[in-house]
């Protein structure tokens, strides 16, 4: 260590022999606030999201850093939002780092007053044993006049008003070709 | 929307707001729950415009407004019957654009009747059923029109009940008409030409009955009337915004076309700071009804298929357009063909109709909440909800949850453990003891869901534009996009029916379903959304993604999953990713994203134009037929024909676009106008006639029928309805209630509720009354109120406040109560508390099923409310004072039926007009 | 506080070359950066916040939060019509303020500031028979003319900041940009700062143990770290109608002055600024405000004034009397010389 350097960073010796004698500005700037940098500028790359909230379509900036959100800010671009959020878009990095987010997979059996934890995997096979059940159970391949119906009406769905087109799309398509019709969303609602 | 001028959704674009000179915000709280679209009317306000704000409550748009007029909530269609009224007497409308751009000057058949003849109820309505046999609503000359004959005898057929989904399929294309060859009287004279029908209809919305009806005094109206008009016309355009607090009514669709009348007399369609601001309060609300998540429709605003009418594909075609019709709808064939293809591959061929018979059939509602019932009749096993919190997003939520008590296995994905996912230990009915966690049988799946952040795709937002967001980051811990789920799960269960020789299984066997992977496996959301474009398939082109919709064919050499959406990849480029910096483009900003049809921004822009194709004047041009070069230039796509001149005019026979005219703005109408009267396509009425709410303290004087004849109404138990003014025990629930938004929080909570930033703002349920209420009910200021309905009790903190005013109507001061819906009863999230949407039962609009959660009656007491069991009998009690049956508030055709009646039983002394 | 100064360069100069009266900032209120030692600072900037366009959505309170990472405050509802704030804190440096106000007839400008147009009436008589129903006995109270003020306050990084004069430890300090800043680094939470603002402002954050910056000094830094790369603090960047809006102070005022002449034009007689006089209290604001009624409806003192005010003519009193010791010493050692 430069021990010259060092004490010529000490606020009293560049208060004494600096322009700001009162010890109230320059002379007293610490080491963090000089070397201070947004994460803003630190973040190792920026992708440009759009709001997930309500249906303007705000434009919104993704800072990241070690594969991380840091910051989440309105877009200056976008035609729409000229760079402004609401309270709500404001919100969106605590909405993707809550620490109350649920991030893990949970199961609750028949009759049972707690969650277990099982895996994606486990739980997604389990959903598909269920869903070629429950399309066998309720199938109905014509109506009581003999008119082709070719549908199940055991399974049902709700949402979608929060979700991407592509997912919407694949929604449809995969339970459409399954036979449930009972496929809603907010629209409705 | 649809049935007026042929498309669903916002017909502008939010920036063009700042162009308006008069903007109207109306069944919209656009301050507080639209804050940063709210820019462009503070721009619009800037530069002079004039902003006028109609709602039951004070809100912070009211606070930013020129001019703030409280009105009682579900009266809308007759303050805006009175804005008619006197467009029509003082003759204020847009003559020339009238008779051009709209149907004013097309006869209705003989046959039609209005409500003023027949005491309330329009021609072919059959009391029986509440349904209408809308033949009679016809054009001159157009009797049997394929679509709309909904009526019938005897008991409603299965297939009328799925007709009453019609409005929504409205959503990309108008209703259908069997041909476009009607009878015109462009002198407006002939006293059955649509204009003289709409004259003699609004003749009663005077003055004085938005007094009697809304609370609202004459030279407010006024006040409003002359606003709109004197900014209308060549050289200014006024805007008309509406959300919810217009669909969330049994006579939703109608409230939306009362204002779809106003603006096409002012001749504000299609013109720069005009239109009709429909704002949706999801990111992509709009794109889940184009590529629908809806029980009746199929991508790009196709109907699902109705057993019966639509069993093969020609007939389906035959019903849901004739080829005989006007403009693009006639091209339903290409359009469906391309899904067909899109989904089913090679295994949709010529021969098989293109696997048209894969699809499965309805019979009737499938909608959400006959979904529910069918839960408490153990008809349904398996229910997923996604991104969804029905426990306290759906009215009657108690509904909701033991619904979901009955399902054999439930899947929750969603960020937060909501309400929804947890019912089975924390919730409402636990509490009251109906339920108990150790008799639930459902099992219950919740997965983790990938925020926004975390995945690419699209949300189209309320202007319908499609946006893409990048994925930033991998999801954290379990959490996985719905895309990744749901192409997981679907190979999962083509894995197990792999080899089945079954015919059932041939759909899911042979669906397309094969997406490029990235190293998670997750598929590319880019190649689904080329899918959804739409692609050649053969020729030298295959391959190649299609530009626009007019390239597809009906021969199966081309595919598209949303025919509405083709485009979005045009050039092979996702269009939807554009970026331009909007300070580098004009304000329209088209190469910011990607809006259906083909970038067009704002709809029917040809109507900016006069018939010879100028613009209406200098100030307000936007789209134009350049002379010299012969085609439709301006600021934005033209929403037209490009090369088809002003002066161009079909020949005889001809159909489909070929049959629009140069001077046909609407081009997905069957007859290329704007529907002043809607002939076809609607369920409750040609035209917007007020019926009171289906539970109102008040009786309708403008009619000899109370609420709407039409409205789905569920006679059940576990659905009672508060009694309404005339009938017995109304006066146990005098008062009026409606729910609504605040900026903090979103929709159910999920996304807010769990984040502490947000949650601090607005940390408490709490109920909005007057003092005059507080006064009369003894509720104190950061108190306690209990709110009680037929169906339950909930309590809030009571927020007294002048922002609230009782309204004199009918004779009596109308107190109106107001609710965020908000908060959820649980145990996960950072603020919990009652559900407004609890106090609501289930009762659905016509036209769309969409359930009146915006005002109903109640009663309000001191003090929270009784726990426990004691919490029903505090109810049930309720419903024995008030006398409450299965019969209450749920009869369609009254007070009609028993006109006698000219005094109530209990000397409530209102009787009936 | 620094005494060294008396020694070097006299007591005039030491406290600005304006005279003892305007403390230790600068009679220039674009230049307290420059007096603070800062040679080519860049010019002073701030907010001015412009209430009249305000539509509450407190999407300020939450940008600042997040871009900070400060901490809740608790999830209490005060039932001040929707402010659930209350006011500035350690852990909100910015708050808005909800004011509903009943407003005699006529004292109103119609059009442009959105006052509602009566929207209470008294009951029409329409001759039903008056039979006692729930509602007949309300009455309108006599309402005739209403409005809801919004306003979000914030720090406002006065010319003349008493929280600086006090700081012992040098943890407060005036950046380059003219701004006035906590640094965490160096605050010891002896919240000498506290008191000394006029405003009520500055605050030790309260919290558990664990929580960051708990106990420390904390306020509103104009998003320093932000200022640093040109950007904007984050509360006005994300203001949907730029009722926060931030620049040069020098754009800012003149802005300010239009706008208000704007609105007077306009009928609005009552708009006025706040904060913004060089001649005031503190010395001018960086952060100041257009009002739609007197301070005080806002929860503003109406007259703020630099709590260290009169420390610069005690000091010259002790100054003069420590000069005149010095002259009597002087003279003494040269009256003893002659």
């Amino acid at each position: 260590m430069d021990i010259r350097k060092t004490f010529l960073e000490w606020p009293v010796v560049r208060q004494l022999t600096g322009s700001d004698p009162l010890g109230r500005g320059a002379a007293v700037q610490s080491k963090r606030s000089r070397s201070l940098e947004p994460r803003t500028t630190t973040a190792d790359r920026m992708v440009q999201s759009v709001c997930p909230y309500c249906a303007v379509g705000c434009g919104q900036r993704v800072f990241v850093r070690d594969e991380r959100v840091v910051q989440i800010e309105g877009d200056p671009d976008s035609p729409i939002s000229r760079g402004r959020l609401c309270p709500k878009g404001s919100a969106s990095e605590q909405l993707v780092n809550s620490p109350r987010r649920a991030t893990t997979m949970l199961y609750r059996r028949p009759r049972s007053t707690s969650w277990e934890r099982i895996g994606v995997e486990q739980a997604t096979d389990m959903i598909a044993d269920r869903m070629v059940e429950s399309r066998r159970k309720r199938w109905q391949d014509t109506d009581e006049h003999g008119r082709p119906l070719r549908r199940t009406m055991g399974i049902a769905s709700l949402g979608g008003a929060t979700l991407d087109n592509e997912e919407n799309y694949l929604i449809k398509k995969l339970f459409t070709a399954l036979g449930a019709i009972q496929i809603e969303n907010q629209a409705r609602i | 929307m649809g049935a007026s001028f042929g498309r669903g959704g916002a017909t502008g674009f939010l920036q063009d707001l700042e162009k308006a000179d008069c903007i109207v915000i109306q069944g919209s709280n656009m301050a507080e729950c639209h804050p940063v679209g709210f820019q462009w009317v503070m721009e619009a306000k800037a530069r002079g415009a004039r902003v006028i704000h109609i709602d039951p409550r004070f809100s912070r748009t009211s606070a930013q407004a020129d001019t703030y007029i409280p009105i009682r909530a579900g009266s809308d269609i007759v303050f805006l019957g009175a804005v008619i009224n006197y467009i029509l007497s003082n003759d204020k409308y847009f003559h020339e654009y009238v008779v051009a751009y709209t149907n004013a000057a097309t006869l209705v058949s003989e046959d039609f009747k209005d409500v003023d003849e027949l005491d309330g109820v329009f021609s072919g309505y059959d009391p029986e059923t509440g349904t209408y046999d809308t033949s009679s609503w016809a054009y001159d000359g157009v009797s049997d029109h394929p679509q709309g004959d909904a009526g019938g005898q005897g008991a409603e057929s299965e297939e009328s009940a799925s007709e009453r989904a019609a409005g929504h399929e409205l959503g990309g294309h108008g209703a259908a008409l069997e041909h476009a060859e009607v009878k015109r009287d462009e002198t407006l004279q002939h006293p059955r030409t649509v204009f003289q029908v709409l004259k003699r209809h609004y003749a009663r919305y005077t003055p004085e009955m938005v007094q009697e009806v809304c609370g609202i005094a004459p030279e407010q109206l006024l006040d409003v009337c002359e606003a709109v008009t004197a900014n209308s016309g060549r050289e200014r355009t006024t805007c008309w915004v509406y959300s919810v607090g217009w669909t969330h009514h049994t006579t939703g669709v109608q409230g939306i076309r009362g204002s779809a009348i106003i603006q096409l007399l002012l001749g504000n369609m299609g013109r720069p700071g005009g239109g009709i601001m429909a704002l949706r309060g999801h990111a992509s609300i709009q794109g889940s009804t184009d590529i629908p998540t809806l029980f009746n429709l199929l991508p790009g605003y196709l109907p699902m298929p109705k057993v019966g009418p639509h069993d093969s594909l020609d007939e389906y075609l035959k019903e849901i357009a004739s080829p005989d019709q006007k403009g693009f709808w006639t091209n339903a064939r290409t359009y469906t063909v391309n899904l067909l293809k899109a989904w089913w591959g090679d295994a949709a061929t010529a021969e098989n109709d293109f696997a048209f018979h894969y699809i499965p059939k309805l019979t009737g509602d499938h909608g959400t909440y006959a979904t529910v019932m069918s839960m408490l009749d153990d008809e349904i096993d398996g229910y997923f909800l996604l991104g969804q919190n029905p426990a306290v997003g759906s009215a009657h939520g108690r509904m909701q949850r033991l619904g979901m008590a009955h399902l054999k296995w439930l899947v929750v994905r969603d960020l937060n453990l909501i309400e929804s996912a947890t019912f089975w230990k924390d919730g409402p009915e636990i509490e009251t003891g109906e339920l108990r966690t150790e008799d639930i049988d459902t099992e219950v799946f919740f997965f983790p869901a990938a925020s926004h952040v975390e995945k690419d795709g699209t949300f189209t937002q309320t202007q319908r534009m499609l946006q893409w967001h990048h994925k930033a980051v991998e999801p954290p811990g379990d959490a996985q996009s719905d895309l990744a789920f749901f192409y997981l799960l679907g190979q999962k269960i083509r894995d197990r029916l792999a080899g089945s020789t079954d015919e059932r299984d041939r759909p899911i066997l042979d669906l397309t379903w094969d997406y490029p992977v990235d190293e998670h496996g997750d598929p590319s959301a880019e190649a689904v959304l080329r899918e959804i474009n739409g692609v050649h398939l053969t020729g030298e082109k295959a391959g190649q993604a299609l530009n626009t919709f007019n390239e597809m064919k009906d021969d199966g050499s081309t595919a598209g999953g949303c025919w509405i959406y083709t485009g979005v990849f045009a050039d092979g480029v996702n269009q939807a990713a554009r970026r331009k910096p909007g300070r580098e483009q004009n304000w329209v900003a088209p190469e910011w994203g990607w809006a259906w049809p083909l970038n067009r921004r704002i709809l029917y822009n040809r109507a900016a134009a006069d018939p010879d194709g100028k613009p209406w004047s200098e100030r307000k041009a936007y789209v134009w037929w350049d002379e010299v070069e012969q085609k439709w230039v301006g600021h934005d796509v033209p929403d037209f024909e490009v090369a088809k001149p002003p002066s161009y005019r079909p020949p005889e026979g001809a159909s489909g676009p070929a049959a629009l005219s140069g001077d046909d703005p609407f081009i997905m109408q069957a007859d290329g106008k704007g529907w002043l009267y809607a002939p076809t396509g609607l369920l409750d009425g040609p035209m917007p006639a007020h019926y009171e709410p289906h539970e109102s303290p008040v009786t309708n004087p403008l009619y000899n029928q109370q609420a709407n004849p039409t409205r789905q109404v569920f006679p059940r138990p576990d659905n009672p309805s508060n009694p309404s003014n005339g009938e017995r025990g109304a006066e146990i629930f005098p008062y009026v209630f409606t729910t609504y938004r605040l900026t903090e929080h979103h929709t159910a909570g999920g996304m807010s509720r769990w984040l502490p930033y947000l949650s601090e703002l607005q940390p408490e349920f709490f109920c909005e009354v007057s003092p005059e209420l507080a006064r009369e009910r003894g509720l104190v200021h950061n108190g306690w109120a209990t709110i009680v309905t037929a169906r339950t009790a909930i309590e809030a903190r009571v927020m007294v406040t002048d922002r609230v005013v009782p309204l004199p109507v009918g004779g009596k001061l109308i107190h109106q109560v107001g609710l965020p819906y908000h908060w959820g009863v649980g145990n996960e999230a950072l603020v919990t508390g009652d559900s407004a949407n609890d106090l609501f039962g289930v009762t659905l609009d016509a036209n769309v099923h969409i359930q009146e959660s915006k005002v109903a009656s109640c009663d309000v007491q001191p003090g929270r409310r009784p726990r426990g069991p004691e919490l029903l009998e505090f109810v049930a009690d309720y419903r024995r004072r008030a006398g409450i049956t299965l019969e209450t508030g749920n009869k369609l055709r009254y007070p009609h039926s028993d006109a006698t009646t000219g005094a109530d039983t209990d000397g409530q002394g209102e009787g009936t007009p | 506080m620094s005494t060294q100064a008396f020694g070097s360069s006299g007591i005039d100069q030491a406290f600005g070359s304006s005279g003892l009266d305007q403390a230790f900032g600068s009679s220039d209120p674009n230049g307290p950066a420059r007096d603070a030692g800062w040679e080519d600072s860049p010019p002073r900037v701030g907010f001015f916040t412009d209430t009249s366009i305000c539509i509450g959505c407190k999407a300020c309170e939450v940008a600042c939060k997040e871009w900070n990472g400060n901490p809740d405050d608790g999830f209490d509802l005060l039932g001040s019509s929707f402010d659930n704030t209350g006011q500035l804190s350690g852990s909100t440096w910015r708050h808005v303020a909800f004011i509903e106000q009943r407003r005699p007839a006529g004292t109103a400008a119609g059009v442009f500031l959105g006052m509602p147009e009566s929207p209470a009436r008294p009951p029409v008589e329409l001759g039903m028979p008056s039979l006692s129903r729930p509602g007949d006995s309300g009455d309108t109270d006599g309402r005739t003319e209403f409005r809801w003020l919004m306003s979000s306050d914030v720090c406002k990084h006065c010319t003349n900041a008493a929280c600086l004069d006090v700081c012992p430890t040098g943890a407060l300090f005036r950046t380059e940009f003219g701004t006035v800043v906590v640094q965490d680094d160096i605050c010891n939470g002896c919240g000498y700062c506290v008191p000394a603002c006029p405003y009520g402002v500055i605050d030790r954050r309260i919290g558990e143990q664990g929580t960051k910056n708990v106990g420390l000094a904390q306020k509103c830094t104009l998003c320093y770290d932000r200022l640093k790369v040109g950007q904007t603090p984050a509360c006005a960047q994300a203001c949907p109608t730029q009722s926060i809006q931030f620049g040069t102070l020098d754009e800012l005022r003149e802005r300010a002055v239009d706008r208000v002449q704007t609105l007077h034009d306009a009928g609005v007689s009552e708009a006025r600024l706040y904060g913004e006089d060089p001649a005031g209290g503190t010395g001018g604001s960086g952060a100041f405000f257009l009002l739609l009624d007197e301070p005080e409806v806002y929860g503003l003192p109406p007259d703020p004034v630099a709590t260290t005010a009169d420390l610069p003519r005690m000091w010259k009193h002790a100054g003069l009397a420590a000069a005149g010791f010095l002259a009597a010493a002087v003279t003494a050692f040269a009256g003893r010389r002659r």
